[in-house]
């Protein structure tokens, strides 16, 4: 599947056109280049600037709206994806650095029914909700990695990602119980 | 066909039917009735009656229940539909929640006295209760009285549950659903005569109910208002000059133009604040907008990264010359001229109760303290964003306003209110950085230009989003404003508190003179005065709990000093003075909402957090290092008591270990679920103020960039528990967005001085060496 950025077919027309008109002139600027993705098991290339940030390419390109913009320094994690199942800052990530498959929160599951999701769920974690993408993310990382986490665990591979809410008790209950089967310890 | 029932003089009932089956149930309220009953100065437009609709029942007996006020993530798109269905007497299962859009026949604005469509001020629960409770219950008694007339029963006969009514001696039911025609044809029943249920019937309300939102949230799905994307949408920046009241005189648009994905670029001017009229009502709402650049771009990373190109001549203005150190060095001054002077003018920001200058000199005992709290910015974690389509005169909006109001999208795009179509879309938190609709006034001006250049050059028109950065939004906030509080109590020789004073110097008009605050009405002797810095140019505003969100870690703290100068256990001590008003008491309210305080639902919320935390024992065998700190708060109706626990090492190392909190917020938890989320979510918050949360200005602009300079609470600094216990007291329900807050920060701040000795009177902590552990 090639999805081609509206961005890639305007450089060398604006010599010749208004930018408004831009979007109808087929030229590839040399600012794009074609990469080719893995994002939640299926391939994509997309035409865009080396530097763009996967957040973008994600959002803006491939209309995946589930990983969220917060900052844009990798302060606050709202931005977390999978690379090659590592937890990752996707504002952080330049396109051109990718080299391993993505998964954001669209597919972490394909119905919702990832043993996170369903604690979150039970559990009603959210206020506004705008962080919990990224916290079940950087939640996901961890329990591949630590099946069983402690606190401690949690603590720290959960503090790159704010809740503004403070929703964090909340969180770190719902990943002991996702851990524990669904089962409250 | 329609049915309409006058409610009373400003509401009504109204059923219509719904189109492929079923009817639908609206309450009306006369909006130019509500606005007469404030005294509103413009004319109002009759508008024609057209019932918003609450409830629509539909063929298979479910039912959609409208969801009318904006969700940040209160609750309330859960809350308000709880309580209709509640009345309504169907099961939650049976319900789908639809979000309203922006309409004044839900009631016109901030100041409706029964049911408005904004997000503030702990409103909605204490606004739309009863009016939810009687849609529910009005749609209820229809249902029944189709029943009876079908059945030719008398309606004492028959019961209802889960959207069936049931003849009891026959056990013959019908649906709703089945009766919905019937009902239609029916007169609506006078409210005087519609049951409402007693608490005990309630099988919705105080009930655990998740968040109807939850399923999108966790799978990813567009639910917030950054992810609105209308087909062939362009993305918008919009930079403004980083000192306030700035503005531009000149930029390099024509290169702008020229970059990657760059489609449009223009310079706006800023509209003042419209003068008003030497005579009559002002002309309109007073809706503002400042200079600054948009760049429009095919996404939104082209557009932001295009500003790195931008070369703009700004004319900085006067507040360029403006500093924190300046305006601290301001406060001092008129402290020190002031504080014991005959306060200036008097009204609500001043309060004067005896004399206490003269009962200082007779005080057995003098405690004097400054204490000093910082601007804050609100810093929801959804940046500042709105998405707009102008097209054929007409500008729709999907937004994340606390405060939706048309005029924010049709002044700037130069038409009318009736023609702006304005969607609330779910926004990533408030915390009332979004009662300030810049965003929503911003992308309509541009939208509009963005159309009209495109018109010119014979192009279809877009929707635009405008998104700003996080640096945006910390830089053009409506800041919390700073507070500098000089204070002086006098005791008697028994430790009784018989003076108090606190000057505050102050700035604008926004709330920090505590002038109706405890202790007043429980000290003989009580004077708040203020004077005010100037110039003063940042723009401050609304945080979750204002005014007390910085002046209860005064008050509270100062009190704390107090009790421990008389040589009392400080929980105690604020029992003692709240048991003994002055007589006779004066009558004040909280300074931005709701009832009089009443000072024993004061002492019931502290008596219980004294026995849940176990007060006497725990203090009296704590280890060194290791403190207990109480407070209270009287907010937006509330009334909350924590007791904190902390830990605090000799290298300023601070961990809260535990936190028991009692709340009176009236007899009614709606949804306790989420109910303890937002507390516990409040003293979460109040630990980001307390530690690291801190606004400055140099040169006329904002220090502060992003988070790495502005760090919210983590997950590593959340305390193990915090325990919530609901009161439900016989008082009518009230929100609980903010109340949950302000007594946080004090109740910590206490606890520090248990544990060390050292008396926390400035924040934030993190510019005093203490990081949390």
């Amino acid at each position: 599947m090639v999805i081609r950025s509206p961005t890639s077919k305007f450089l060398v027309g604006f010599l010749f056109a208004s930018p408004l008109d831009r979007r109808s002139i087929l030229f590839t600027g040399d600012w794009c280049m074609p990469y080719k993705l893995t994002v939640n098991g299926q391939s994509k290339t997309v035409d865009v600037p080396p530097d763009m940030p996967l957040l973008w390419v994600l959002r803006d390109v491939l209309n995946l709206k589930g990983t969220k913009f917060g900052c844009g320094i990798g302060q606050c994690g709202a931005c977390t994806v999978h690379i090659g199942g590592q937890a990752r800052r996707a504002c952080q990530t330049q396109i051109s650095a990718v080299n391993a498959p993505i998964t954001t929160i669209e597919g972490l599951s394909a119905d919702g029914s990832h043993p996170l999701q369903k604690a979150w769920l039970e559990l009603d974690v959210p206020q506004c909700g705008y962080c919990q993408a990224g916290q079940l993310m950087s939640a996901a990382a961890l329990l591949t990695r630590t099946p069983k986490p402690t606190d401690t665990d949690i603590d720290q591979a959960m503090t790159g990602n704010v809740c503004r809410c403070g929703t964090y008790l909340r969180i770190r209950e719902a990943i002991h119980l996702a851990a524990n089967g669904g089962r409250k310890a | 066909m329609q049915t309409t029932k006058q409610l009373n003089r400003r509401s009504f009932i109204k059923v219509s039917a719904l189109a492929g089956g079923g009817i639908v149930i609206g309450l009306y309220t006369d909006p130019d009735f509500l606005a007469q009953e404030r005294g509103a100065p413009a004319p109002v437009p009759a508008t024609p009656i057209n019932p918003n609709t609450y409830i629509k029942v539909h063929a298979d007996n479910t039912f959609t229940i409208v969801a009318k006020n904006p969700e940040t993530g209160q609750g309330i798109r859960n809350s308000l539909p709880m309580v209709v269905a509640d009345e309504f007497d169907v099961d939650w299962k049976q319900v789908k929640i639809e979000q309203a859009d922006r309409d004044d026949k839900y009631g016109r604005d901030m100041g409706a006295p029964n049911v408005s469509q904004r997000e503030g001020g702990s409103t909605a629960t204490p606004q739309n209760y009863q009016p939810m409770r009687n849609v529910g219950a009005t749609g209820r008694a229809m249902m029944v009285a189709a029943a009876a007339k079908r059945w030719n029963v008398p309606a004492a006969e028959l019961a209802t549950g889960s959207g069936i009514v049931t003849h009891t001696p026959t056990k013959r039911t019908a649906t709703y659903a089945s009766l919905a025609e019937t009902a239609l044809s029916m007169p609506v029943p006078d409210l005087a005569s519609v049951k409402l249920k007693g608490p005990k019937d309630f099988k919705i309300m105080g009930r655990d109910i998740r968040g109807v939102d939850n399923f999108a949230i966790v799978t990813g799905k567009p639910s917030f208002s950054i992810d609105v994307n209308p087909p062939g949408m362009l993305h918008a920046v919009y930079e403004k000059c980083p000192v306030f009241g700035g503005k531009v005189v000149s930029a390099n648009l024509d290169e702008i133009k020229k970059l990657p994905g760059v489609r449009h670029a223009f310079v706006i001017d800023a509209r003042p604040p419209q003068p008003a009229p030497v005579q009559g009502p002002p002309a309109g709402p007073n809706v503002t907008w400042a200079s600054g650049v948009a760049i429009v771009a095919d996404n939104w990373w082209l557009a932001n990264n295009a500003r790195k190109s931008l070369k703009i001549v700004w004319d900085e203005g006067p507040v360029a010359s403006q500093s924190t150190a300046g305006y601290l060095a301001q406060a001092k001054q008129l402290a020190g001229t002031q504080a014991s002077q005959t306060p200036l003018g008097g009204g609500p920001r001043s309060a004067k109760e005896g004399d206490a200058e003269a009962t200082f000199k007779t005080a057995a005992k003098i405690v004097e303290a400054d204490y000093y709290f910082p601007l804050l910015s609100h810093a929801p974690l959804e940046p500042m964003n709105s998405t707009a389509h102008y097209k054929d005169g007409k500008l729709e909006i999907w937004s994340p306003s606390q405060t939706p109001e048309k005029f924010n999208a049709a002044i700037p795009a130069g038409i009318q209110n009736e023609d702006v179509t304005f969607h609330l879309v779910r926004a990533g938190g408030g915390f009332g950085r979004r009662l300030y609709n810049e965003y929503d006034i911003e992308v309509s001006k541009i939208a509009r230009l963005v159309s009209d250049e495109r018109a010119k050059a014979g192009l279809a028109t877009v929707p635009v989003k405008l998104l700003w950065t996080r640096e945006d939004d910390l830089h053009h906030d409506d800041y919390r404003p700073s507070g500098n509080h000089y204070l002086k109590a006098g005791l008697d020789a028994s430790g009784k508190l018989i003076a108090f004073r606190d000057y505050v110097a102050s700035h604008g008009t926004t709330s920090v003179i505590p002038a109706n605050e405890f202790p007043r009405g429980h000290v003989a002797n009580f004077w708040v005065s203020e004077g005010n810095i100037s110039p003063y140019g940042i723009p401050v505003g609304a945080l979750r709990a204002p005014p007390t969100n910085g002046v209860s870690f005064v008050l509270q703290s100062f009190i704390d000093e107090i009790a421990y100068a008389a040589g009392k256990d400080p929980l105690q001590y604020r029992l003692d003075l709240l048991n003994n008003p002055t007589a006779p008491p004066p009558t004040f309210t909280d300074a931005s909402f709701g009832a009089p305080f009443n000072y024993k639902r004061a002492i019931v919320v502290l008596e219980a957090v004294r026995d849940m935390s176990d007060w006497n024992n725990r203090r009296a065998n704590l280890p060194k290092g290791t403190g207990l700190g109480v407070a209270f708060q009287f907010a937006h109706s509330g009334y909350v008591a924590y007791v904190a626990e902390v830990t605090v090492t000799q290298e300023k190392k601070l961990k809260v270990t535990k936190v028991w909190s009692a709340i009176d917020i009236g007899r009614q938890i709606v949804n306790p679920l989420h109910a303890t989320n937002l507390v516990q979510g409040g003293f979460i918050e109040a630990m980001s103020h307390m530690m690291a949360w801190e606004i400055t200005i140099d040169k006329g602009r904002v220090v502060q960039n992003n988070f790495n300079q502005y760090q919210p609470t983590r997950m590593k600094n959340a305390p193990p528990s915090i325990e919530v216990k609901f009161l439900q007291t016989n008082f009518s329900p009230t929100g609980l967005g903010e109340p949950s807050l302000p007594p946080a920060i004090p109740a910590i701040s206490n606890a520090i001085y248990a544990a060390t000795g050292i008396r926390i009177r400035s924040l934030p902590l993190g510019s005093q060496g203490y990081t949390w552990v």
